[in-house]
């Protein structure tokens, strides 16, 4: 029988999405519902005085209305979940809605409840709130400055964690190098912009004293803990669903104030509650990403050795702490800087900042792009001051491909990897001498073609529970199945994870179709409801197929040993006289004594005739947690063509080869690439969220936040190399960051690359024609 | 002062009352119950409540629902003939041309009405008409070979 893993088959989930049968939370509708509205702070830093909400509790419609005043009692503070430890790390109260002081625009300041989603909008502007404003600050170097405007009184200068990761000696490595080059690297910051806004729709009976609750959630078991802690109410009378998700991209994973603040007004008004966020909202108010201010400095010899790198960085995290922020930018960045390479002397100091900006937290990546940029430019930067190819000086440092287990200087261990042969795929795939051929040729016709490379590996896969514990992680990181088999023969999988969009409901049922020698189509794979699922982690860090894959394909290991067993009794043979052949267990040397899959599930829910000791029913639970993380790896190669009069970049060709081991399905595995290299371009190209001095969101709207257009982007082309890893029973390794990760340096070294004649050394994304165009300037001496 | 508007929806006759102010969107997705239809922003950007008023691509949060009074709006519910899909949907199915599914409905309205006034396009001229539709998972690109597949087929 040929097997499902390794098929592209077409995605189960499909045939509602395409038809609009879908339901989304927004879309979810009860008896009596009620809708939710939330006045928002327009300044980025005040105190509040008065917040005055006579007018709008007496407007039609309105049912109710909360300040903070009125939940400060009911409902704790919103908690963060990531307390990375020795770093000092410094987590003033998030009220769920402000109390004293707001911290950013669209901090949270009253709630209104109404029979309409326009009463409820109307009665905003019923509200009158007092009051007086403070200094704001955006930038985070700025912010972590002496006499910087403070945020939280608890937490003086701003700083909320120092914290450092080094490996070797890199201030002998640095004192001894023959070459250094430094660069100052501002990482933009971005607006995840999943397509569906967030929302949550909560049900309380207070007959049972269960609450129901949908959110747009990657994690529903994240959620439904963090809904305890803030509403007060035990887990086990929590019932989180998140049904369809429109997208998350890391900013549907945090819990925030607005589904604590809907489930409270459903508890206290005993009527259903929905509140959805409208794109304004969305872009001040639910996480944004990166933002990072980085010196970094790299050191090596004179003929292409990375000998040390060293970084300092100022990471905002706007005004609170949001759930899994102090994480991003330091476990997930700063143990990656090693890269692919084998750097043996890596420093790196990180602070954590609190701007009066929107929380920032995982965004796509999640800390690995910045590492993986910042190492990649510095690369970039170091051939070129030694006069060597870039792709010379990579091949150099890699890790050889019989080193793994690989220990990097930061002390993470990689799992397995062939860097040169991922990136021997690219340069043939790009025909490398060609193109560089071509770029001497245009040069000499003053054209300006670039070629970006950038060899990466990351980390994710998250991760070994014991690692989460001991770095601070607010939970564990396995994941878990329930595999079910009905006395029909056809099967449920209940996962842990939450697929939005990467398509497990597919890649799931493959596993366990294979397992059992079944036609995919008899698999159901069921996600995203706590009454459902066993305790699972979520859909993030590219984790779900190699950890809630694997605990698939270990419980449906289970249910085949058991039914096994059973067969053996069927059959009067002994198990080790059986094979799986087929889709049937067979006898030895009898091919027409078997039991099929089928048989056997009706056999064991009837339990006619069990073999002694066994129980009725055919159905196992498995929690799978990894040994390691997983690290994935390739090479991405962009050529450009860049117009020096206007500024304006040209993509001609985008190669991405990937490794993310074995490929349950091909299509999807292609797919999550596309997405990821064009969000990864969209990211070095065209998008950066935008304050002004006083903490304003000057792009606050679709029309001012250039997120990637079908006109604008290009196609790319995929190729693959597949290194197993060791790390779990499937072997695969995650791809739905990889693509946003290696991107963003691809494309800003190939325009570098593009410009190196005129002088351009490095410049800062995103790549606007105006960037470009300055930078072309400056560096032929003139002023911007 | 609610007003009640009468209009054709996915074929049928439907009358309903709606507040002046309220958008196409609104209505049909809160009163109608034709969820299909998305909103993904308030600005007009996305295009993911793109639904067809009188056989042409409009993004129903333009527009008042007010204004779609005696005309005949097509949503992503009814633009195939029952249990059958759509030869965009069968293509978009195909090709992978979805992730989350978010984006999908609009972006399968603007693409219908694409090929209904052209036929066979170039892959600039897919690119181009879809300009008013974002998608955050898919790159496009696989978007873009539905909409050309669904092309062949015609």
């Amino acid at each position: 029988m040929a097997t499902l893993f390794g098929s592209g088959i077409k995605r189960r989930e499909d045939p509602r999405l395409i038809t609009g049968k879908a339901t989304y939370t927004d879309d979810v509708k009860l008896p009596g519902l009620l809708y939710a509205a939330m006045l928002r702070s327009t300044y980025a830093h005040a105190k509040l005085n008065q917040v005055d909400v006579a007018k709008a509790r007496k407007a039609a419609g309105v049912v109710a209305v909360y300040t903070g005043a009125d939940v400060k009692d009911k409902l704790n503070t919103v908690p963060c979940a990531w307390n990375v430890p020795n770093c000092d790390l410094k987590v003033p109260p998030h009220p769920v809605l402000a109390v004293d002081k707001v911290r950013y625009v669209g901090d949270g300041i009253a709630m209104v409840v109404a029979e309409s989603r326009a009463a409820a909008r109307d009665a905003l502007d019923l509200i009158d709130v007092d009051y007086d404003a403070l200094d704001a600050v955006v930038d985070p170097e700025k912010a972590a400055a002496k006499g910087a405007p403070e945020l939280h009184k608890e937490v003086p200068g701003n700083i909320a964690f120092t914290w450092k990761v080094a490996g070797g000696d890199t201030g002998k490595a640095f004192a001894e190098a023959a070459v250094r080059v430094e660069q100052r690297i501002v990482h933009n910051r971005l607006l995840p912009t999943a397509m569906e806004p967030r929302a949550t729709c909560a049900s309380y009976n207070a007959g049972t004293g269960q609450l129901t609750c949908w959110i747009t959630s990657q994690n529903p078991h994240i959620h439904r803990f963090l809904l305890s802690v803030m509403t007060k109410l035990p887990e086990h009378r929590i019932r989180v669903i998140a049904p369809e998700v429109g997208g998350g991209f890391g900013s549907k994973i945090p819990g925030y104030p607005d589904e604590a603040l809907v489930s409270f007004a459903s508890m206290e008004l005993g009527r259903p509650v929905k509140w959805t966020e409208d794109r304004s909202e969305n872009y001040k108010v639910t996480i944004h990403g990166r933002d990072h201010v980085e010196y970094v400095e790299l050191c090596g010899t004179k003929d292409g050795t990375i000998t040390g790198l060293r970084t300092r960085v100022y990471a905002g995290l706007g005004g609170y702490a949001s759930t899994a922020a102090p994480g991003i930018p330091t476990i997930l960045h700063g143990l990656m800087y090693s890269g692919p390479y084998t750097i043996p002397n890596i420093e790196g100091t990180i602070y954590g900042v609190y701007t009066t900006t929107t929380p920032v937290d995982a965004y796509r990546g999640a800390g690995r792009p910045e590492a993986t940029f910042l190492l990649e430019r510095m690369i970039d930067l170091y051939a070129r001051q030694i006069g060597m190819d870039p792709v010379d000086v990579r091949r150099k440092n890699l890790i050889p491909k019989d080193k793994f287990p690989y220990t990097v200087a930061t002390g993470i261990t990689y799992d397995s990897g062939n860097y040169q042969g991922a990136l021997d795929k690219a340069l043939q795939l790009i025909d490398y001498k060609k193109v560089r051929a071509e770029q001497a040729k245009a040069r000499k016709e003053k054209r300006y073609l670039g070629i970006g490379v950038t060899t990466y590996c990351e980390i994710c896969g998250l991760g070994p529970s014991q690692v989460a514990g001991a770095v601070g992680f607010g939970g564990g990181l396995y994941d878990s199945a329930i595999v079910r088999v009905y006395p029909t023969g056809v099967v449920r999988a209940y996962i842990g994870g939450k697929p939005h969009g990467q398509g497990e409901e597919t890649t799931f049922a493959q596993i366990v179709a294979d397992e059992f020698g079944i036609p995919v189509e008899n698999v159901e794979v069921v996600a995203g409801d706590t009454e459902a699922t066993p305790q699972g982690w979520g859909t993030y860090g590219s984790r779900t197929t190699a950890v809630c894959g694997s605990a698939v394909k270990v419980a449906a290991q289970r249910v085949k040993e058991k039914a096994k067993k059973i067969a053996a009794h069927l059959l009067e043979a002994s198990e080790a006289d059986l094979e799986w052949k087929e889709g049937k267990f067979v006898v030895k040397g009898s091919p027409d004594k078997g039991k099929s899959f089928g048989d056997l599930a009706l056999m064991a829910n009837v339990a006619w005739n069990m073999p002694p000791g066994v129980e009725p029913g055919l159905e196992a639970t498995a929690f799978f947690d990894p040994s390691n993380f997983v690290y994935p790896f390739g090479t991405h190669i962009c050529t450009v063509e860049v117009d020096v009069e206007t500024g304006e970049v040209k993509i001609l060709r985008y190669v991405a080869v990937d490794d993310c081991g074995p490929q349950i399905n091909p299509m999807i595995v292609e797919g999550q690439v596309h997405g990821g290299v064009i969000q990864g371009l969209g990211e070095a190209l065209q998008e950066m969220a935008v304050y002004d001095e006083d903490g304003q969101l000057l792009t606050g709207t679709m029309m001012d936040y250039a997120v990637p257009k079908a006109s604008q982007m290009p196609k790319v082309e995929t190729a693959h190399t597949v290194t197993p890893s060791p790390v779990n029973p499937l072997g695969v390794k995650g791809v739905g960051e990889t693509g946003t990760i290696a991107s963003v340096p691809t494309l800003v070294n190939a325009v570098c690359d593009a410009l190196a004649p005129l002088g351009v050394t490095h410049i800062d994304k995103p790549l606007t024609p105006a960037r470009v165009w300055a930078a072309i300037q400056q560096a032929k001496g003139g002023t911007p | 002062m609610k007003r009640t508007i009468t209009l054709t929806v996915n074929g049928a006759p439907r009358s309903v009352e709606v507040e002046p102010r309220a958008l196409l969107a609104l209505v049909l997705r809160d009163q109608l119950d034709l969820t299909g239809t998305h909103i993904g922003c308030d600005t007009s950007q996305c295009g993911a409540c793109t639904v067809h008023i009188d056989g042409r691509a409009v993004k129903s949060c333009t527009m008042l629902a007010v204004q779609a009074e005696g005309h005949a709006v097509t949503t992503i519910e009814g633009l195939a003939a029952k249990d059958r899909l759509h030869p965009l949907q069968q293509a978009f199915w195909d090709k992978h041309g979805l992730q989350c599914g978010f984006c999908t409905p609009g972006m399968i309205m603007t693409a219908a009405d694409l090929l209904a006034h052209n036929p066979k396009p170039s892959e600039a001229e897919i690119r181009h008409a879809l300009e008013g539709n974002l998608c955050r998972c898919t790159g496009y690109q696989n978007i873009v070979a539905a909409v050309q597949l669904a092309a062949g087929a015609r």
